[in-house]
């Protein structure tokens, strides 16, 4: 009898998360533009979505800003939380509070604190602040993905590279480098989905004709309802859900091998 | 191995893109516009005081504590299913919690618009009962419900998984010594999985505080968060200086509640702010 | 005249303020088998870090075959080590692993997999080359840390507390085959450990350390029988350590009795430690001895009992094949030449 109830919760709750986002795939499949009725099963949004240069181009925006702020912040990050695993205790801790606080700060501070930067500077802008504040929020994770793995290395790895004869450089490439792979994929992997997830940041830091599918899903949004919406929606959930997956069963496929 | 220079990239990226930024907020909260220049003053903080807009930072906080107090009911007792060892598709199942805590948050947000609005499913539903639609939308009911639906993961996970590295040895000897399961739960589960869930009100309180897009999606425009009130200043009145003014409030309030929040949290490794 | 392959110059080095060694001079020959031997924290893993070149000295020097070496890295130098907890690479197999430095020098592919075939053989390892180094017992990744160190035909072999993960019988199987290879190979072992029973069983030289400073140099058989101060001879097996007086030259007062002793060269009257080793006194009864006492405790240890025998101020440890049992009063006696006499350390 218990168990049922909590099955019964737990169906409802799942229900709760996942019901919008079902309706809202399956309305995007739907003929017509009516959000109440089925009128049968069409393509017709996101062929629109294909012929929409303002999306297309948003699009573009929107892969090469994640693809190229994951790439750049994973550089800087992995090489950074190398040198923080090193540091001293108290120099350590002062670093790491610094990490964390863009985490920590709310997006909109974040977000308009750059745009002022950036007018400071005055930097136009558009598709390079854009990245520049992509970057600068996924640096942490990087890190935060790569330190565990650090310390979970056997701390004579290192030496023990150099005893053999390794020059500090090989011994990097070689033993530490590949030891710590799979933080730095998963924070690559997380800061690649974060960028496409993100929209208050880049909505302060962006300027006008540059736009990324949250922002211009925001000001379609903000019009009231439109069903290409729904085929965005669709299509980046089905991304996101995919990334995921692709990141669980590789934790998950390390975790088999430790195990064997 | 000596290689803190690995480090100095990140620290002149943060030092660029963080703090200097951040000082830039802190200069303009504390300056005005005046025929002559940019002048020191209160004034920005001073004006924030003023009876309008300290209704909207009430309002702000008041939405955000009740989508807290809802997302804490309604989790606490779905953490604990998850951390009980019935289901035999547990990894599945709390997978299917991080999935939306990945998905765009915007998109969350909009599939409510379609649900809720006059022409949505749930009023079609009505109307297909026979009763008559209701004004869903662009209500103070729908912004908690966005706030709750986008947050709950956030409550759930934290209390999870602090729940499920509980020590079954802790509640045997408890049970061993004569405690029955109200009691258990009451003297030894709720005070282990604090930590859990202070992180998980921290995560959900947090960004329901200073979220701008719920309240303009779901409340149309009607019920002007904090968030909203610094967007204004920005994006349409131009004025900096008290927009600043604003977000250096909200981030003290927010930095220091998190600051009194993690100490429950041992766990945080070398991290909290204090 | 063996050589000196190592020699440590008035080395010393500080973390932070403490001092971890102390003017440390010590000189390691070629082909002996060398155990730093002492407590954790007495700086023994540091001198060894130091020699591996993994840490630099604050002062002194490290000269390897007569030439300065103490600002070389470690991958310029011809030592190798076997590391605490082997710190075998996880990415790597079995064969990659020991490959690795063959690999480095850009050796000949041939060559190598002839010298790492070798070298498993070596070790009772043949055929485990493609194994991961997850699937290994302790005692097998043991195997691989030296198989890995050793193909690189080091001069020196460095070895930090190398068997501390092992349970005590394959503890005990790898001390006798570590002394066997080192004696075969002729290569020169420095050995760290905390254990005195290792280090006595497979050393040539013991140097004990405490507190960064050397205590005593020597052969098993000289720290045994001849420990320098009661540190010593409290560490290195187990002894009684009782506070006495010299009366004069060969005669000592402990325990409110006399003794006749064979030490001399202490002033008259000069307060000293007193160190006697529990299976150097004799049980006898009350009435033969001039120091007697009452049974406290008996154990029984396998070989031997050991008992606590109480006399008035003091407790006496004694290992013994005969047993008496508690309560019993019974003499203790004591020849000369079991007496060590010991300078007071000051403690500080």
């Amino acid at each position: 009898m218990k168990h049922y109830l909590k099955k019964f919760y737990a169906i409802l709750i799942y229900l709760f998360l996942y019901a919008p986002i079902l309706i809202l795939i399956i309305f995007s499949f739907n003929a017509s533009k009516s959000r109440g009725n089925w009128s049968g099963f069409s393509l017709h949004w996101y062929f629109e979505l294909l012929q929409d240069r303002q999306i297309l181009n948003a699009l573009y925006n929107t892969m090469m800003i994640a693809v190229l702020s994951a790439v750049i912040a994973t550089l800087i990050g992995t090489a950074a939380a190398i040198g923080i695993h090193n540091m001293k205790k108290l120099k350590k801790k002062v670093i790491m509070n610094l990490t964390y606080l863009p985490v920590v700060n709310p997006d909109i501070v974040t977000g308009l604190s750059l745009m002022i930067l950036f007018v400071f500077i005055n930097l136009r802008l558009g598709f390079l602040s854009l990245l520049l504040a992509h970057i600068t929020f996924n640096i942490p994770y990087v890190i935060l993905s790569v330190l565990p793995k650090l310390k979970q290395l056997d701390k004579h790895l290192y030496e023990a590279a150099l005893d053999l004869g390794a020059t500090p450089l090989e011994a990097y490439r070689k033993v530490i480098l590949p030891e710590i792979m799979p933080g730095v994929v998963t924070g690559m992997l997380l800061a690649f989905t974060l960028s496409l997830d993100d929209f208050v940041i880049s909505f302060f830091t962006t300027g006008s004709g540059v736009s990324t599918l949250s922002i211009t899903v925001y000001s379609m949004a903000r019009r009231g309802i439109n069903p290409k919406i729904n085929a965005i929606s669709t299509i980046l959930f089905l991304t996101v859900l995919l990334l995921l997956m692709i990141v669980n069963i590789r934790m998950s496929g390390n975790h088999s091998k430790k195990e064997r | 191995m000596k290689n803190k220079w690995l480090t100095y990239p990140y620290l002149v990226w943060m030092l660029i893109f963080i703090f200097i930024p951040l000082l830039l907020v802190l200069f303009f909260s504390l300056t005005v516009r005046t025929p002559e220049g940019l002048a020191f003053s209160f004034e920005n903080f001073q004006r924030f005081f003023e009876p309008i807009y300290l209704r909207v930072l009430l309002r702000s906080v008041y939405l955000a504590l009740i989508s807290t107090i809802i997302c804490l009911v309604l989790g606490y007792p779905m953490a604990m299913i998850l951390a009980g060892n019935n289901f035999k598709r547990k990894n599945v199942m709390v997978f299917l919690f991080v999935v939306p805590m990945w998905m765009n948050f915007l998109l969350r947000t909009y599939a409510w618009m379609t649900l809720l609005e006059r022409q949505g499913l749930l009023n079609t539903f009505l109307s297909f009962l026979g009763l008559p639609p209701l004004n869903l939308l662009y209500t103070q009911e729908a912004v908690v419900l966005g706030m709750v639906y986008n947050f709950l993961p956030f409550m759930v996970l934290p209390i999870y998984s602090v729940l499920s590295k509980i020590d079954r040895q802790l509640i045997e000897a408890a049970a061993d010594l004569g405690a029955d399961q109200v009691t258990i739960f009451r003297r030894v589960i709720f005070p282990l999985s604090l930590p859990g869930v202070m992180s998980g009100i921290t995560m959900v309180f947090m960004p329901a505080v200073t979220t701008f897009v719920i309240s303009r999606l779901l409340g149309g425009g009607q019920f002007t968060l904090i968030g909203n009130l610094i967007e204004q200043q920005f994006l349409f009145v131009g004025d900096w200086h008290f927009g600043s003014a604003i977000s250096m409030v909200m981030m003290v309030i927010i930095l220091l509640s998190i600051g009194v929040l993690s100490r429950y949290d041992k766990e945080h490794e070398g991290g909290g702010l204090w | 005249m063996a050589q000196n392959i190592i020699h440590l110059v008035n080395v010393s080095k500080n973390y932070n303020g403490t001092e971890a060694l102390r003017n440390i001079n010590l000189y390691i020959r070629k082909n002996e088998f060398l155990t730093l031997l002492g407590p954790s924290g007495c700086g023994k893993t540091t001198t060894l870090r130091i020699i591996g070149g993994f840490e630099a000295p604050d002062g002194g020097e490290v000269l390897f075959n007569g030439v300065n070496i103490t600002s070389v890295p470690p991958y310029k130098r011809r030592v190798n080590t076997v590391f605490q907890k082997y710190a075998l690479f996880p990415h790597l197999n079995v064969f990659e692993n020991i490959a690795f430095g063959l690999k480095i020098k850009k050796m000949d592919k041939k060559l190598i997999a002839e010298k790492v075939h070798n070298i498993l053989g070596l070790v009772n390892l043949s055929g485990f080359e493609q194994r991961e180094i997850d699937s290994l017992s302790g005692g097998q990744q043991q195997r691989v840390a030296i198989a890995r160190a050793l193909v690189n035909e080091p001069e020196v072999l460095l070895l930090d507390e190398p068997l501390g993960a092992l349970d005590l019988k394959l503890r005990q199987e790898m001390q006798i085959e570590l002394k066997n290879m080192q004696q075969r190979l002729g290569i020169t072992f420095v050995y760290v450990t905390h254990d005195q029973e290792e280090a006595l069983s497979m050393s040539d030289t013991i140097v004990v350390m405490k507190e960064g400073s050397i205590q005593q140099i020597g052969s098993p058989i000289d720290i045994y029988n001849e420990p320098k101060n009661s540190f010593v001879a409290d560490f290195i097996g187990e002894s009684n350590i009782v506070s006495g007086i010299m009366l004069r030259d060969y005669l000592v007062k402990f325990a409110e009795t006399t003794f006749e002793c064979v030490d001399h060269g202490f002033k008259e009257n000069e307060p000293v430690d007193v160190v006697i080793r529990p299976e150097d006194i004799q049980v006898v009864p009350a009435a033969e001895s001039k120091l007697q006492g009452e049974v406290s405790a008996v154990t029984f240890k396998g070989v031997h009992y050991e008992m606590i025998v109480q006399n008035n101020s003091t407790r006496w440890k004694i290992q013994s094949t005969a047993m008496a049992p508690v309560g019993a009063k019974v003499g203790l006696q004591i020849l000369p030449e079991a007496i060590h006499i010991m300078k007071k350390v000051t403690v500080k």
